[in-house]
């Protein structure tokens, strides 16, 4: 299976080359991006584009959508040659793509974000009933429920997402690219965006389906294509393919998905939450009264869909934000909003935060630097008035070798760093030195499946030697595989605590999405 | 939606470091007087003669090294005011007010004290005078920190306070009798400004007259150098580059961010005020309202010119000495006016700041986001 190979379909009504990516090769100074390659979608057909960060799927389907000129080959849509200067060719060519990241304005209605940048007019002013009466006629055809005078920022975020690729399909989009779409949602709206998906293709549409979680790409794919390093390394047929032999031809090599680890043998209280009530930035509640205990030897995985709290909730246990009420006690003594600096040294805590770029580091920095962070003005890297840069570099030198943070040097800045060697640089920093608490958000977004599994092992590796661990994850794989307890969250507060043993995907997921469980068990 | 950076860092060397440093602002230089040249080719002077005449000002002979050295010495300072601010991404456009606030500090201590030896009164005027200038720079740090005013509107207003204030202190009085300022010297008549400062205040003259050069040179090079030191070599700067480049990150590594921008907004205040009390102790040996401070708006240039590096302060502000030390002789040997150099430091300024347009025209391929020219995009990020 490892092989390429033409997968024989076993797709419904799947027809004629619809879009052709032939030869495709894109170099950017110093990389290579895609290296030479075909890709073909067919009428009606579901595709799915498999790679790692970095893999070159991007760039593939910025060409397919016109952002970039390919270095050399050619794209094709229904057969005859294609150049495109801008999306609006695309748009043009029936191309439509849905970002991961949505493009839509917030406060302004449904009807004004999907006529945005092809105004219909009548006599001279907005014709909104008429848009609102085809963006209706979609929503019904492919069964999308989203009322058009809604304002966007209103919609949750599975709605938002319709909107998207309501807005496409209004400008005649026969071939769909969705870039990750299943990364902000729950597992409920994942089904349900699935079977928009199977309509779409039903009434004729090709979708790309761009993704590098293996489980989905088996639910709905009529054919998966991967790819590694810019170059197309297979295609598989989901009917014959396993999650195994997949995240091998993704990464190259064999990996275990599966998290070793023993059960937990859990100690005292290490941290300790007691009805914390926190603000956004902007003022609105962020946490409800929530409360939280971590013991000592256990990994407490807190599980949400993004926005609903989480963030907060590690920023105000590290001290980046006040907790408006409630109390923070790490190892029986209060902390609550103590500063960021005595809960580091006093609670022995280290914090992987959730978004690197933002919090983890400093991307001019060198390696050795971003490695000294948290620990610069400590002895031996500063004796009172002068840092040592030779201690600096030999403790970047060992953490390095450590945790295998491939870096052609500790002097190259901590933008050079691919991203999972930035995130392993994070990790090393803050695994590296002594503690009893361990805060890790997101620990593994955005990186290859190899660090992946190494961090993961890093984690399990904490917790067997009794540090308390609090993980929060977007992805809900990351929190079941890892969790000894799991906490869900929902609008700032937490829904339920169950023990991995009585958790599964489909009670998570509702919990997820607002919905109580008769059986909800508070296992404090 | 990111490109892939691929992990390797090309190993630079220190020197081929510096000679990239130097590239956009010497080009830059270059591009100045190019284009100074057309302005005067257009009006019908002779460029070579002009600039021949400003070599010449400026280097000739002892007394040209004496004038560039003794222009040299407060943009050093200026610019390293302004430098050091854009190390924590602030924008100090206060080294003006600073300047004339460190000035009559200074000058307030020089003309007092009648008695004290000269180490006890010069190490206390100048004293005085970074004790102006830094409590000038805390307060738009203050105000940035507790109610979020930028700093940029802050320091800018308050250069109109202290030229106003300083202005005050040396006020003459009216003719209908109005109450002169405190430091107004009384033997001055309608002009307003201060005594001279004592002789047990002022700087010593390293080569007496004609050449006017005062020890104060070897403080603007000393403050260089514990500037560089203060940046690059100890916690203090690690905490401040850190804030400079990523604030949050900061916040995370247990940085107490707040201090870190009033105190450097208060250091950078103290450079100014510095300049203005060697200024007032070393060359003009009093305080009037029109030695205000000028030479706090060049030191954005400097500091930009020497890439908010202190060594490339250093050689920005001899290059911005150099210039105005040789503008009066280009004006009597050529007739072009000394103002043109005044056109060209303003272009250094447009060049540097716009390096894209050097970049054009001397067709530079794209550098790293390492370039000098970030620090002020950046500065304007922040909160």
């Amino acid at each position: 299976m490892t092989e390429a190979q033409p997968a024989q379909a076993r797709q419904p009504g799947a027809g004629a080359p619809k879009l052709e990516a032939l030869g495709i090769t894109k170099l950017f100074p110093g990389v290579v991006a895609n290296k030479d390659i075909d890709l073909t979608l067919h009428e009606g057909e579901i595709l799915a584009l498999l790679g790692e960060n970095g893999a070159g799927k991007s760039t593939l389907m910025n060409i397919i959508y016109g952002l970039y000129q390919p270095t050399e080959g050619q794209i094709r849509v229904d057969g005859s040659p294609v150049v495109m200067h801008s999306p609006r060719d695309a748009i043009d060519l029936g191309i439509g793509m849905v970002h991961q990241h949505f493009q839509l304005v917030p406060v302004m209605s449904v009807v004004d974000n999907i006529m945005l940048g092809s105004e219909t007019v009548d006599r001279g002013l907005l014709d909104r009933q008429g848009v609102s009466a085809r963006i209706q006629e979609l929503s019904q055809r492919y069964n999308m429920a989203v009322d058009p005078n809604s304002i966007i920022e209103d919609l949750p975020v599975g709605v938002q997402q319709r909107v998207e690729i309501l807005k496409a399909l209004y400008r005649n989009a026969e071939i769909l690219i969705l870039d990750e779409p299943t990364s902000v949602l729950t597992p409920q709206e994942i089904e349900g965006l699935f079977e928009v998906m199977e309509l779409l293709r039903s009434q004729g549409k090709s979708i790309i389906f761009i993704t590098h979680k293996l489980k989905e790409v088996l639910r709905i794919a009529d054919r998966i294509a991967v790819l590694r390093r810019g170059e197309m390394v297979g295609e598989a047929d989901p009917a014959a393919a396993s999650q195994e032999n997949l995240a091998a031809l993704m990464v190259g090599r064999k990996v275990t998905l599966e998290v070793e680890k023993e059960p937990a043998s859990a100690g005292d209280v290490l941290l300790q939450l007691r009805d914390i009530d926190a603000y956004t930035d902007l003022g609105e509640p962020a946490l409800r009264s929530v409360s939280l205990d971590v013991r000592a030897g256990e990994i407490v995985g807190v599980a949400g869909v993004q926005g609903n709290g989480q963030t907060e909730l590690v920023e105000v246990v590290t001290g980046l934000r006040p907790a408006a009420g409630g109390s923070v006690l790490i190892n029986s003594v209060d902390m609550t909003n103590a500063s960021p600096r005595r809960i580091t040294e006093e609670g022995a805590i280290c914090h992987v935060p959730e978004d690197r770029h933002m919090y983890g580091m400093v991307d001019a920095y060198s390696v050795a630097d971003n490695l000294v962070l948290s620990s610069y003005y400590k002895k031996p890297f500063s004796s009172g008035l002068t840092m040592n840069q030779q201690a600096i570099a030999q403790h970047a030198e060992e953490l390095v070798a450590r945790f295998d943070v491939r870096t052609p040097s500790v002097r190259a800045s901590g933008a050079s760093l691919s991203g999972g060697n930035q995130q392993k640089m994070v990790v090393a920093r803050e695994f590296g030195r002594p503690i009893r608490l361990l805060v890790a958000a997101q620990p593994t977004r955005g990186i290859d499946v190899g660090s992946i599994e190494f961090i993961h092992s890093q984690i399990v590796a904490k917790r067997d030697e009794g540090i308390a661990v609090l993980l929060v994850s977007y992805e809900l794989d990351e929190i079941m595989a890892l969790s000894d307890r799991i906490a869900v969250m929902f609008h700032g507060r937490i829904s339920a605590i169950l023990p991995r043993g009585q958790a599964t995907r489909e009670k998570i997921g509702l919990l997820m999405a607002g919905v109580s469980v008769e059986d909800e068990t508070n296992a404090l | 939606m990111r490109r892939p950076v691929l992990a390797t860092a090309s190993p630079t060397t220190g020197i081929a470091r510096t000679l990239r440093a130097l590239l956009i602002p010497s080009l830059a230089l270059l591009a100045a007087l190019l284009a100074g040249a057309v302005v005067m080719i257009l009006s019908g002077d002779d460029p070579m003669a002009a600039y021949g005449g400003l070599f010449k000002g400026a280097f000739g002979d002892g007394k040209g090294w004496a004038r560039t050295i003794r222009k040299t010495i407060p943009f050093v300072l200026t610019g390293l005011s302004v430098a050091l601010a854009f190390k924590v991404s602030l924008f100090n456009i206060g080294a003006s007010g600073q300047f004339v606030m460190g000035s009559v500090f200074a000058v307030a201590v020089g003309i007092n004290f009648e008695g004290l030896p000269v180490y006890v009164h010069l190490p206390l005027a100048l004293i005085a005078g970074i004790a102006g200038g830094l409590l000038w720079g805390a307060i738009p740090g203050i105000l940035k920190v507790y109610t979020g005013a930028h700093e940029v509107i802050v320091t800018i207003m308050l250069n109109y306070v202290a030229s106003l204030l300083g202005g005050w202190t040396v006020y003459a009085g009216g003719t209908q009798g109005q109450t002169p300022g405190p430091l107004w010297d009384r033997t001055a008549g309608a002009i307003s400004e201060t005594p001279d400062v004592l002789h047990s205040a002022q700087i010593p003259w390293l080569f007496g007259p004609p050449y006017r050069v005062h020890y104060g040179v070897f403080l603007a090079l000393a403050a260089a150098i514990l500037v560089w030191w203060l940046i690059f070599k100890t916690p203090l700067g690690f905490e401040m580059r850190t804030v400079g480049h990523n604030m949050r990150a900061a916040r995370y590594a247990g940085i107490r961010v707040n201090f870190t921008i009033i105190l450097t907004m208060a250091l950078a205040g103290g450079l100014a005020g510095l300049a203005g009390a060697i200024e007032t102790l070393g060359l003009n040996h009093k305080f009037a309202p029109e030695f205000g401070g000028a030479v706090g708006f060049d030191g954005i240039t400097v500091a930009l010119l020497g890439q908010t590096h202190p060594i490339g302060v250093l050689l920005a502000a001899f290059m911005f000495g150099a210039l105005d030390g040789g503008a009066a002789t280009m004006q009597f040997e050529s007739g072009v006016p000394a103002d043109i150099i005044q056109i060209i430091q303003a272009l250094v300024l447009a060049f540097v700041a716009a390096p894209l347009i050097i970049r054009l025209i001397f067709r530079l391929r794209p550098q790293s986001q390492e370039d000098a020219g970030s620090a002020v995009s950046t500065s304007w990020g922040g909160t």
